[in-house]
């Protein structure tokens, strides 16, 4: 990424969640943070918080009254008086307060109870093996790019029922939406544009030819006997492939890092698949991927400071897994961790709505791995590229195949 | 003593833990809200992964409290 910002003097009093330092390493800057205050302050994107405790991330998150979600995304744009009113909010649920989140999110949540995901795990368990086999052969390859980045994307087309050509179309835009939110205000409009031209495309295409997939579930879903605007459907559309793409690439990528540069992990998650389960909730709490964000819905006090109205706050989910308070030796990843209260999905009533898929597929992703590579190791660890934004995961990892 | 199982409606968000790790004492519905199955009742040999079950919920809303033998 372009750093297009100056870079950070004193973390405590001009974070900056896109500076260079912050990509490549949050942790050591959240745990200095704790010790020196609770909550940061930032001047930057027009001013931010920065809670990175258990308790403060938990407190955020179960207050829709002095924090909204109208806004999720801290960028330099931030929504304006002619942005859909705070209720709804551009990509429902996830933008919509209470109660109309409510309403909105038990709309969706049958699609992704552990049932309906379930159905998508052979074509989620096939799609990995089809991209092992396209790696038969080489002994040093790109882990981010040749594998974890197509198991969301593939899944998520077949699941709204897009055609799988649109791959490459969809990274672009994820990575255009989620990363570069230090553009300028219009980039950020631009950026937007295309997507939503994209999406009517589609909805139009589904409308006229309907079939069993999320997209025509959304488009003949109804809210109080009312079908829902095309501007609410695109915004949850838009939702699911930005909040279920990137996030589980991360998550898929940040777990093969962590494999690759710790041999006995590795190993034994290999030798013992009774281990997945609880290897799977530890490697989700210490690289979860997700930062949420809110915008202070009113003037009020928080944690000892005076927030204004219409400040951002980042919620720093993968902050709060890492809290010593929270969490016997925090820093440390343990596969048999028993006791894994972690947020990896957020906490409260904006809770991850794709978590059991997004479990799927990260499960199923390291077992197919595991099953053909089992030994691996980083090649040019110097090579691994991480995410900067809201997102945090590997998108280059060179990784070497031994034998 | 034996053991009681309960999933506060209240605090459950639909995490799916519960389920995952004790599907014989839980049971999500369409909603993906989680409940105990029952009365709750804990058979014996399955107080460990009642406690994980607690233990793993990141909301609080599951809890395990001894209840007398009658």
């Amino acid at each position: 990424m372009t750093a297009r910002h100056p870079p950070v003097r004193d973390w405590a009093t001009d974070f900056d969640h896109t500076d260079p330092g912050w990509i490549a390493d949050p942790y050591s800057i959240w745990d200095d943070l704790r010790q020196r205050c609770p909550v940061a302050h930032s001047q930057r994107y027009g001013g931010t918080w920065l809670p990175v405790t258990h308790e403060l991330v938990s407190e955020v998150a179960y207050d829709t009254e002095r924090f909204t979600s109208r806004s999720v995304v801290v960028s330099e744009r931030r929504p304006t008086a002619d942005a859909p009113p705070a209720p709804i909010g551009l990509a429902p649920p996830i933008t919509s307060d209470p109660p109309y989140h409510a309403i909105v999110r038990r709309m969706l949540i049958p699609a992704f109870a552990p049932k309906p995901i379930a159905a998508l795990e052979p074509f989620t368990r096939k799609l990995c093996r089809e991209l092992l086999a396209a790696t038969a052969g080489q002994t040093s390859f790109d882990a981010a790019v040749e594998y974890a980045q197509h198991i969301p994307v593939r899944v998520i087309l077949e699941f709204l029922g897009f055609p799988q050509e649109d791959a490459d179309l969809f990274r672009g835009f994820i990575r255009r939406v989620m990363e570069e939110v230090d553009a300028t205000p219009e980039e950020r409009a631009s950026i937007m544009a295309e997507l939503d031209a994209y999406m009517d495309a589609r909805i139009a295409d589904h409308t006229a030819h309907p079939r069993d997939d999320l997209t025509t579930f959304l488009i003949e879903a109804e809210i109080d006997g009312e079908k829902l605007t095309s501007n609410h459907i695109r915004g949850t559309m838009i939702l699911l492939m930005i909040a279920g793409i990137d996030t589980s690439w991360s998550a898929i990528g940040a777990a093969l890092w962590h494999l690759a540069g710790h041999p006995d992990d590795r190993r034994r998650l290999a030798a013992e698949p009774d281990l997945m389960d609880t290897a799977l909730e530890e490697l989700l709490r210490a690289y979860a991927p997700v930062t949420m964000a809110r915008l202070v819905a009113r003037d009020c006090s928080f944690a000892g400071q005076q927030l204004k109205e219409g400040d951002w706050l980042l919620l720093p989910f993968p902050a709060a897994n890492r809290d010593p308070a929270a969490f016997e030796d925090a820093h440390l990843v343990r596969l048999d961790r028993v006791n894994n209260r972690h947020a990896a999905f957020g906490l409260g009533r904006h809770r991850c709505l794709g978590s059991n898929l997004a479990r799927m597929e990260l499960r199923v992703a390291l077992e197919e791995w595991l099953a053909r590579y089992p030994d691996f190791e980083l090649s040019d660890p110097r090579g691994v590229v991480w995410s900067g934004g809201q997102i945090r995961g590997p998108r280059n990892l060179p990784i070497r195949i031994r034998s | 003593m034996s053991f009681r199982v309960h999933v506060d409606p209240d605090k459950c968000q639909g995490h799916n833990r519960c389920y995952a790790i004790a599907p014989s004492l839980f049971d999500v519905d369409d909603l993906g809200m989680s409940s105990e199955i029952g009365l709750g009742e804990v058979p014996a040999g399955q107080v460990d992964i009642a406690r994980r079950a607690e233990a793993n919920c990141p909301e609080h809303a599951v809890s395990v409290t001894e209840v007398p033998v009658p």
